[in-house]
């Protein structure tokens, strides 16, 4: 994070323009809407400039006492009344307009980061704190949102009004306008000085505060373990510390930010001086009437207007798009290999696997699987043993490919993986992992996961196969319950139960077991490992456990230690090794 | 919104000091038409140019100290509304903290994120603006029309009559908007839920191929919330072009009134500029005000649903006595039950049981029995909705949470860890454990050999949810966090089903030899694990089936026979 803080702080321009660039593509949609917009903004602003010369024209109706053109103020009042009608519908179809845009531009940008995140590699969801991304996809894009707004709805009537008052006022008097296109661009300047000092301020609040929601994401997903261990006032410290962190980095962003406003009011105001002067001294040489010098003054408010609410803007954008960075960061990042164009698609494959060479490791640091070799013949069963923790899981990341092999291959009915669709390859395998996962949604939903339209008599059977039928009638709505992010209220055993009747309803030709038993009671256990034996017939089975008694009916067993295969055979051969890593551990089990 | 207020405490010299120094530059701002006004009657009435010039100096001073004022105002509103913000987090926090595990399972993690992240930034938005533009802009607003009273009284009614039409207006289009922003809101936390989910179930939902389901259903939600928030903008899009009609409708009116008073020889024509001058001045300041509305009516959305935290509070008391050391039982159960949230029917009921200091009890039963909701109740989760659960012969609720809980270590099912290194993560068990102690867990909880391996040793750095670790690392290193406590009770909530039967052999002797006054409770499917237990508890939907030793209910309780034999047999079979 901080050797990207100092390498934003040197290429900020450059990753600015870049930032800029993807959001205009994204904008490009809606050419339509824009050049609606532009239009209307344009009509809005040439008709609230008429208004001052129309009040200056009234003014000089105005003279004195008994000096008043009754008649021709009327004619121009009425005139007035009816622009003033048409301004208003015009400027709000342009709001409406921007906020369509503003609006759509989020909802794409959010799409594409959610759509990214289901291709990322594995390797970035496991090594990157959850909440920050979620920060990025949900905070991030709001940010950039409100930003994204105020820039559409100010910036382009800004510019219009500029170019439109410049005219206005070059076509009542040149000297004074000249007055006003001097002074103007100290603003400019300002503006452009504070909006460089504040964009590194607030990537630094917002990264603060990309570190702030991890932590709490953290906690109160935990929040049951904080309390267990009466550790509030511990966490708590611990997010003071950040949150006074936050607390001055915040401060320092948003003064320096709001400090734009005064000091370009500043600047009007002088113009403003200068006009008022300027203007006077030609009025008595009767250049200028009076109701000119009116029209005149409100033109130097409006001019010098637009270029404190530009400033103000860019401001805001300055924020956005460092938000903006953060989301296309997370869009652009590297994506995983996608599938080869030739890939083919896996049809119910016989179940032949064999790893040819095979090295992996998750760091470069850490050697794990070196040059490893397994041929699993069409429905044979693989379990894979070793004491906790000796990095069984490897082997279901390099199977699913949720991890690609550093050398070697991996090949399912002999062809490689790497040029089988993703889709087909996962498809092939069903997977119930040790983490059990549920969705929030009913639990229907949450089985059909991998077969979308399973009839009601196929989902039933599959939940009655793995003995979770009986549960899930007794729920309150059965299988309509709607039950919370991570099962809410359900047992680990009842989710695990749901993990299986997912796999039960799809029925892979191959599948994998990750300790899949292990917060079930033994009883109920037993049923399901009769359904298991039922549906492992004829299918390739990768089975993870730690009952080695089930492991003994399996045709091949991988023992694994520190990350390693160190032995492989079936229980006999393995057993029969004199000292063997295997015969120790099942011994010990008795 | 009221509620929250008490936490801008300690910066009320700045959110007073930055409004007042924000009228104060509005004050010098609305002296500016009378000086242009007295340049046109006076300067360009009598060709006096040293006069003109005089003015403009004027104008130019006054513009110089507004600059001034407005600095010093944003300087104290940013000051006030983060630290308002940091102390609101702050506070949301530990109120968070202070919740029981009851009123936990009613409100969503996803909830509470939103609320503590997007919602308390909005809020501190919302102050920032409050303080400096929501006492500027009515006060321009109304000195604006004082100042017109003061040029001609007549005319002045012109205003009068306007700014309670923009009043109806502004505030009609805010309670129209308000529910609305908070549908957005609650909108957004579903898009946010999704989000979340699907970085959690990362490998399910891409081991089912369910990833464009997901895509879909993120989409429709997406769309749904890009529907309310065009609709929403559609409503405040109005402010503006509304109130522009407004004041530029009592524009015309003026210009009339003013040239027939101008006619009678009552004002001047630069007094007819002045106030044409403050007319303008209002729609600037309106446009200002109808931004802050829109940005308050988000804020306060907020700020409701932040007060809608702060209104769940703990239903449980905490006791104020200390856990002293007593000869009476340990844990008593006397007839007590549980009944979860609003559900109708009991999670347990009539458990009736105790336990002597020093003994160990195993719990077992099937999925859903109740085995956890049993344990969970001696910590003190939850509070028994039956009965009572009295610890060394006092009701459990007489002592206080803190005393009660350091004195029970809990290794809960799910094993999480925490982002820190493997020291901090066992430190959670107490503070101020000596090495001998955390190495003494260490072995215990059979995790010496992994950790010795780990680079770093103890300073390891565990990364968020402990994903660097196995699962069976991190359920090792979660019973040494709960023994670095020392407990006097130590409960094992099905702890070892992620460890080899080896492992948790090895595990539960090692345990036994600690401490003999220190009580076991092991929660477990496995009559391996509790065999040799003291006691054994047997779970049957909710019920104790039954209590006795291996060998008792072996040959009395079916339940546990069919338990039994389901594992023994099947070892068996395997020999």
């Amino acid at each position: 994070m901080k050797k990207n803080g100092i390498k934003g702080i040197k290429q900020g321009a450059g990753a600015n323009k870049n930032i800029i660039k993807t959001v205009l593509s994204h904008i490009g949609k809606y050419k339509f809407y824009l050049l609606f917009s532009v239009i209307m903004a344009a009509v809005s602003v040439v008709l609230t400039l008429y208004i001052p010369i129309l009040t200056g024209r009234a003014v000089d109706c105005i003279v004195g006492a008994g000096n008043v053109n009754f008649k021709e103020l009327f004619e121009i009042l009425k005139t007035m009344a009816v622009i003033i009608l048409i301004t208003a519908l015009v400027q709000w179809l342009m709001n409406t307009s921007n906020n369509k845009i503003a609006y759509q531009v989020v909802r794409d940008v959010r799409k594409e980061a959610f759509e990214k995140l289901q291709i990322l590699p594995l390797k970035y969801i496991d090594s990157h704190s959850h909440g920050d991304i979620v920060s990025r996809v949900i905070a991030d894009v709001d940010q950039f949102s409100d930003g994204l707004l105020l820039g559409f709805t100010q910036f382009f009537t800004g510019v219009v009004t500029i170019l439109g008052t410049l005219l206005f006022m070059l076509s009542i008097n040149v000297s004074t306008t000249i007055v006003v296109v001097i002074l103007t661009p100290l603003s400019f300047c300002i503006a452009g000085f504070i909006a460089k000092r504040t964009f590194n301020m607030s990537k630094l609040q917002s990264e603060t505060r990309g570190e702030q929601t991890a932590l709490i994401n953290e906690i109160i997903d935990n929040q049951k373990v904080v309390k267990a261990f009466v550790r509030e006032e511990k966490v708590t410290e611990q997010f003071d510390e950040i949150n006074q962190r936050l607390n001055k980095a915040s401060v320092k962003a948003i003064f320096f930010s709001s400090l734009t406003n005064p000091c370009t009011r500043f600047v009007n105001s002088i113009v403003y001086a200068g006009v008022g002067i300027m203007g006077a001294f030609f009025a008595i040489k009767g250049h200028i009437s009076v109701g000119q010098l009116t029209s005149f003054l409100s033109y130097a408010n409006q001019y010098t207007k637009p270029f404190n609410e530009i400033s103000g803007v860019i401001t805001e954008l300055q924020t956005a798009l460092a938000c903006a960075g953060r989301v296309f960061e997370l869009i652009e990042e590297e994506p995983q290999i996608p599938d080869s164009a030739d890939a083919v698609t896996l049809d119910m494959p016989d179940g032949r696997v064999a790893m040819e060479n095979v090295s992996f490791s998750y760091t470069s640091e850490q050697k794990l699987i070196q040059d490893f070799n397994l041929n699993v013949k069409k429905g044979q069963r693989v379990a894979i043993v070793g004491p906790t923790g000796c990095g069984k899981t490897t082997v279901i990341n390099l199977l699913m490919r949720f991890y690609d092999v550093n050398s070697g291959s991996i090949k399912i009915d002999g062809t490689d993986i790497r040029n089988i669709t993703r889709k087909s390859l996962r498809g092939s395998f069903g997977m119930v992992l040790q983490e059990t996962w549920l969705h929030a949604g009913t639990i229907r939903e949450n089985i059909v996961m991998g077969k979308p339209d399973a009839t009601d008599e196929e989902v039933t059977a599959a939940a009655r196969a793995a003995h979770a039928h009986s549960f899930i009638k007794r729920l309150p709505k059965g299988y309509d319950t709607v039950i919370t992010e991570d099962g809410g209220s359900l047992s680990q055993g009842q989710k695990q139960l749901l993990c299986i009747t997912r796999v039960m309803l799809c029925l892979p030709p191959m599948l994998i077991l990750d300790e899949a038993t292990s917060s079930i009671d033994t009883r109920t256990e037993i049923k399901i490992s009769q359904a298991f034996n039922t549906m492992m017939k004829g299918r390739t089975s990768f089975i993870v456990a730690h009952r080695l008694s089930t492991i003994r009916e399996a045709d091949i067993i991988l023992v694994m230690k520190d990350g390693n295969i160190i032995e492989q055979g079936n229980h006999d051969e393995l057993m029969a090794k004199e000292n063997g890593f295997y015969a120790k551990l099942y011994q010990s089990q008795f | 919104m009221k509620s929250l207020l008490k936490y801008m405490k300690g910066y009320e010299k700045e959110s007073i000091l930055a409004p007042l120094f924000k009228m104060l530059e509005a004050s010098f701002e609305l002296m500016v038409p009378l000086v242009m006004a007295a340049i046109i009657d006076k300067g360009i009435a009598e060709n006096d140019v040293s006069y003109i010039f005089r003015l403009g100096g004027v104008l130019i001073l006054l513009a110089a100290v507004g600059l001034a004022s407005a600095v010093t105002a944003q300087y104290f509103s940013a000051k006030a509304a983060v630290g308002f913000a940091t102390r609101l987090r702050d506070a949301l926090f530990s109120h968070i903290q202070s919740l029981s595990y009851r009123e936990l399972d009613t409100i969503g993690t996803n909830t509470l994120i939103t609320r503590m992240t997007s919602d308390v930034n909005q809020l501190q938005n919302g102050v920032n603006l409050t303080l400096r533009l929501l006492l500027r802009s009515p006060f321009i607003v109304f000195g604006a029309m004082i100042m017109a009273f003061t040029v001609d009284v007549k005319a002045a009614f012109v205003f009068v009559a306007a700014i309670p039409l923009l009043a109806i207006v502004v505030f009609g289009i805010m309670i129209a908007s308000i529910p609305l922003y908070r549908k957005v809101q609650s909108a957004l936390d579903k898009i946010l839920g999704r989000t979340r989910e699907n970085l959690s179930g990362v490998r399910v939902i891409r081991a089912f191929c369910n990833e464009d389901a997901q895509t879909e259903a993120f989409t429709a939600e997406n769309e749904e919330l890009l529907d309310l928030q065009v609709f929403v903008g559609k409503i405040s899009a109005a402010m503006n072009p509304v109130t522009y009609i407004i004041v530029n409708i009592a524009l015309v009116v003026l210009l009339h009134t003013g040239a027939v008073r101008v006619d009678n020889g009552i004002i001047t024509q630069g007094e007819v500029v002045a106030l044409v001058n403050y007319m303008s001045q209002i729609l600037v300041e309106l446009v200002k005000l109808a931004n802050l509305i829109i940005q308050l009516t988000k804020a306060l959305a907020c700020a409701k649903r932040i007060e809608g935290v702060f209104a769940i509070t703990s239903a449980m008391k905490d006791g104020i006595q200390p856990v002293d050391e007593t000869d009476d039982d340990v844990i008593k159960f006397d007839h007590a039950g549980l009944i979860y949230g609003d559900s109708s029917e009991e999670a347990l009921t009539d458990i009736d049981f105790a336990v002597k200091k020093g003994e160990t009890v195993g719990i077992i039963g099937g999925t859903g029995s109740g085995k956890t909701s049993l344990v969970n109740l001696i910590p003190r989760f939850y509070d028994a909705t039956a009965g009572n659960v009295m610890i060394n012969g006092k009701n459990i609720k007489e002592y206080s949470m803190e005393s009660l809980r350091k004195k029970i270590g809990i290794v809960p099912q799910k094993a999480v860890l925490f982002k820190g290194t493997i020291k901090e993560n066992l430190l959670w068990g107490n503070e101020n454990a000596a090495q001998k102690d955390i190495e003494d867990a260490l072995f215990v909880s059979q995790s010496k050999e992994f950790v010795d391996e780990k680079e770093g040793r103890l300073d390891f750095m565990i990364t968020q949810g402990g994903k660097n670790l196995s699962g069976g690392q991190r359920q090792r290193l979660t019973i040494a966090r709960a023994l670095v406590k020392n407990p006097d009770i130590l409960i094992l909530d099905d702890s070892s089903s992620a460890l080899d039967y080896a492992t948790d052999l090895k595990l539960r002797t090692a345990i036994r030899r600690m401490r003999d006054d220190m009580t076991v409770i092991i929660v477990s499917q496995r009559t391996s694990s509790i065999q040799s237990a003291d006691k054994i508890i047997v779970m049957d939907d909710g019920h104790i089936a039954g209590i006795g030793t291996h060998d008792e209910l072996l040959a009395g309780n079916d339940i546990y026979r069919e338990i039994y034999d389901s594992q023994y047999k099947r070892s068996e079979n395997a020999d």
